[in-house]
């Protein structure tokens, strides 16, 4: 089977007008004619898939995805009531929604499906479905935007998307309904006075949309904040459905990007663009933020023993591997409780005249063990799927918390010795995020090949440092 | 004509778990119980005013939010399922309401004279919000009683919790003199919880009250700060520390509900009685009742 991907990217805006009265003003007309286009541009990429981030879905017990395979109901908007109903009748992929849910959860996010008779589907789904996919012919997939979510719960989310469309061959497109700037009118106005609300608002988005004009979509992504703060209402954390589509894309900043229509909705910013995974030839980005792989934030907040207990099973089966132990203390040695514990009676480092000798670092996370990227393989020993980059970070992460328990940083690093278990496969992934790490801090390095490691990690490293002075 | 009267005023939150708890026939998913301090609470609310005369419920939900001033609905029944887009495996349930159009007409005719936004929302097709419904049940759950409902306009969002507060308050008192004109018995209430920061997971068994507690030490201290100035009468003070609440607290009086329940009731200084307290899904939650028809002496 050919490995899936996104064939196309679209925003749309979310309010009904350019269902119900498009004709009441050019502007929704002319939003409407560009929904058009871009349905008829879905249909030419020959998509499988539909894939909507809603905006005006929000959720709370993490993400929530619709598996109703044929939702049906009418929809009133809250504030639109006026202009009528939209009656919908839904073709959803269930399949992937559950399978969408499963690699969330692989990947640290809490999510669940949701199949309920009458389940109200929110006003921004309900437009981007009836003007997209007016003969329902694609079958689609709806996600929430979860209230409290930042960048790393949104792009992971993205990720895990990503993972099932790979997997299943898909040809998929993403779409986020959503507003550029979100502040309406408070007052009913006459249609064709129309505007967007302040000459601020429609400068900010005339900028985003310049960006995502020329394809630039991670570097909308990293302003994200900025225009939150600029031109949103503060209801909600963050812009973020920039960056759940620039993680559905890779974050690529050299998408082929083009602006169908941008136009007032009620004041708000609403526009129908159209990013085309066609490299455009743009310039690279600024990428300041982490490329996160594993989401590790806190919200396990009930913290339920059985919660624990159902992680450590998903992502590390401990259970079944080496007991832990606690870091011996002789003299010299340097412990961290930020570093995961033991396999044996060691520490995690010993100061020896001007120098630390680090015991074997892997990936293994303090606290709850687990291995970020995957175990690579189950309690049975039966192989898994796993990330090589994200193990090999997560080496990184924990070799900087043990010498800056030892008063020093990853600057100090003087040579390196990394054991990988499969060479073919993980070299090259481990490679790349080595170049983007120490790498840079310059250490010399030799990579072996071994069989296996005490615990289901791919990668290990023994490091030799530095030792910080002391007075 | 006789002059009308706002019987009681109640503070009375409207998480879907307390009637998931419950088990009523009309809603769909079943419930070993839970929540238990709160739905007793809910019990002695209504202990208190089954021997009361009225003759509507005006109830404010933060969970109808409209952008564009403020709305209310203006048919005189709503029937249909409503199904709670964050919480749907506990709450999917068939409701069927009376509206006092009459009396709906009158605050929303004083609204538009005193300057505010609003609309009267007569589309048929309309799902009423689950906080209208679930505070609806709780409150009276043989539903013999027509209600006003109105919606929550997010001007906190646009604005701030001070202009919210300014627009809230003008609405309570054109609510209130057009109960007085109206001839009517009514009872007032704002649906809404005090702080509200959710737990983001779900324990396994939602109604497992051993994994329930408040989110924080200090949304605690707010809600206690708050239950405080409901039982010492200082509701003039919850109105002044709005601000300082309702952004440390993330507390849902951001949909303006406490302020115009105050407002109602000309911001009273006789006591509250406390009905209960207790969390749900880490959020705080209160039912307090001002009882008004008692202390008619303060409104001479």
């Amino acid at each position: 089977m050919t490995e899936g991907s996104i064939v196309g990217s679209f925003i749309v805006p979310v309010h009904p007008h350019t269902v119900l009265a498009p004709e009441q003003n050019e502007g929704w007309q002319r939003l409407r004619d560009a929904f058009d286009e871009a349905a008829q541009r879905i249909k030419d990429a020959d998509a499988d898939l539909l894939i909507i981030y809603s905006t005006t879905w929000p959720s709370i017990i993490g993400h929530q995805i619709q598996a109703d395979p044929n939702p049906e109901w009418v929809m009133v908007d809250n504030d639109f009531h006026d202009l009528g109903s939209i009656p919908y009748s839904f073709n959803i992929d269930a399949d992937f929604a559950h399978a969408w849910n499963v690699a969330n959860e692989k990947r640290g996010l809490k999510s669940r499906t949701v199949n309920y008779t009458g389940f109200p589907i929110d006003v921004g789904s309900v437009v981007a479905l009836k003007l997209l996919n007016p003969d329902n012919a694609i079958p689609a997939v709806i996600v929430s935007s979860n209230v409290y979510a930042n960048r790393s719960e949104t792009t992971v989310l993205a990720k895990s998307c990503l993972d099932v469309i790979k997997a299943t061959g898909r040809k998929a497109v993403a779409i986020t309904a959503m507003s550029l700037s979100n502040r309406m009118f408070t007052a009913p106005i006459d249609p064709k006075d129309d505007r967007i609300h302040s000459l601020k608002d429609d400068e900010w988005n005339r900028k985003i949309l310049e960006f995502l004009g020329e394809g630039r979509l991670e570097d909308v992504g990293q302003l994200s904040r900025t225009i939150h703060q600029q031109i949103r209402v503060q209801k909600v954390v963050a812009f973020k459905p920039m960056w759940w589509l620039s993680g559905m894309n890779d974050n690529r900043n050299n998408l082929s990007g083009e602006v169908l229509a941008y136009e007032a909705i009620h004041g708000a910013g609403g526009a129908v663009v159209h990013l085309d995974p066609t490299p455009s030839g743009a310039g690279d980005k600024e990428y300041d933020e982490d490329d996160v792989e594993f989401f590790s934030g806190e919200r396990n907040v009930l913290d339920a023993e059985e919660e624990h207990e159902l992680i450590e099973d998903s992502v590390a089966p401990t259970s079944s591997g080496p007991e832990l132990w606690e870091p011996t203390t002789g003299e010299h040695s340097v412990n961290s409780e930020a570093a995961p514990k033991p396999v044996g009676m060691y520490p995690h480092a010993r100061k020896v005249g001007d120098l630390l000798y680090l015991s074997g670092v892997g990936p293994r996370q303090p606290g709850t063990n687990a291995i970020p990227g995957g175990p690579i393989c189950d309690e049975n020993g039966q192989a898994l799927d796993y990330d090589i980059k994200a193990q090999t970070k997560a080496v990184v992460d924990n070799i900087t918390r043990i010498l800056e328990e030892a008063g020093g940083s990853i600057e100090d690093v003087l040579d390196v010795t990394s054991f990988l278990v499969d060479m073919d496969r993980d070299f090259s992934g481990y490679n790349e995020v080595w170049a983007e790490t120490l790498g840079k801090v310059g250490p010399t390095r030799t990579t072996l090949a071994i069989r296996a490691l005490p615990t289901p990690i791919a990668v290990e490293m023994k490091v030799i440092a530095r030792a910080p002075t002391t007075e | 004509m006789t002059q009308g009267e706002i019987v009681a005023g109640c503070l009375a939150p409207h998480p879907p778990h307390l009637v998931y708890a419950e088990n009523p026939p009309q809603n769909e998913p079943v419930a070993e119980g839970g929540w238990e301090q709160l739905r007793w609470g809910y019990e002695r609310l209504r202990d208190s005013l089954k021997d009361v005369e009225y003759d509507a419920i005006v109830l404010l939900s933060p969970h109808w939010q409209t952008y564009v001033g403020t709305h209310f609905l203006g048919l005189p029944n709503f029937k249909s399922l409503s199904v709670d887009p964050v919480f749907p495996n506990l709450f999917r349930y068939h409701y069927d309401l009376n509206i006092d159009v009459d009396l709906t007409s009158k605050i929303h005719d004083k609204a538009a004279k005193a300057g505010l936004t609003v609309k009267m929302m007569e589309n048929p097709d309309f799902r009423v919000d689950y906080g209208t419904i679930t505070t609806g049940h709780m409150f009276n759950p043989a539903w013999d009683k027509p209600l006003v409902v109105i919606s929550s306009n997010r001007s906190r969002d646009y604005y701030s919790v001070e202009v919210m507060q300014e627009m809230m308050i003008e609405l309570g008192k054109v609510t209130r003199e057009a109960i007085l004109e109206s001839g009517k018995k009514v009872v007032v209430i704002a649906s809404n919880s005090l702080s509200h920061r959710h737990f983001t997971t779900e324990s396994a068994i939602p109604e497992d009250m051993s994994k329930e507690h408040i989110t924080s030490h200090a949304m605690h201290l707010w809600d206690m700060r708050m239950i405080n100035y409901f039982r010492t009468g200082q509701a003039q003070r919850i109105l002044d520390e709005m601000p300082e609440f309702t952004e440390q607290a993330i507390a849902e009086s951001d949909g303006g509900g406490l302020s115009w329940l105050l407002s109602t009731l000309d911001t009273p200084s006789y006591p509250a009685t406390l009905h209960g307290y207790g969390t749900i899904i880490g959020t705080g939650n209160a039912i307090v009742e001002w009882p008004e028809r008692d202390h008619k002496e303060a409104k001479q």
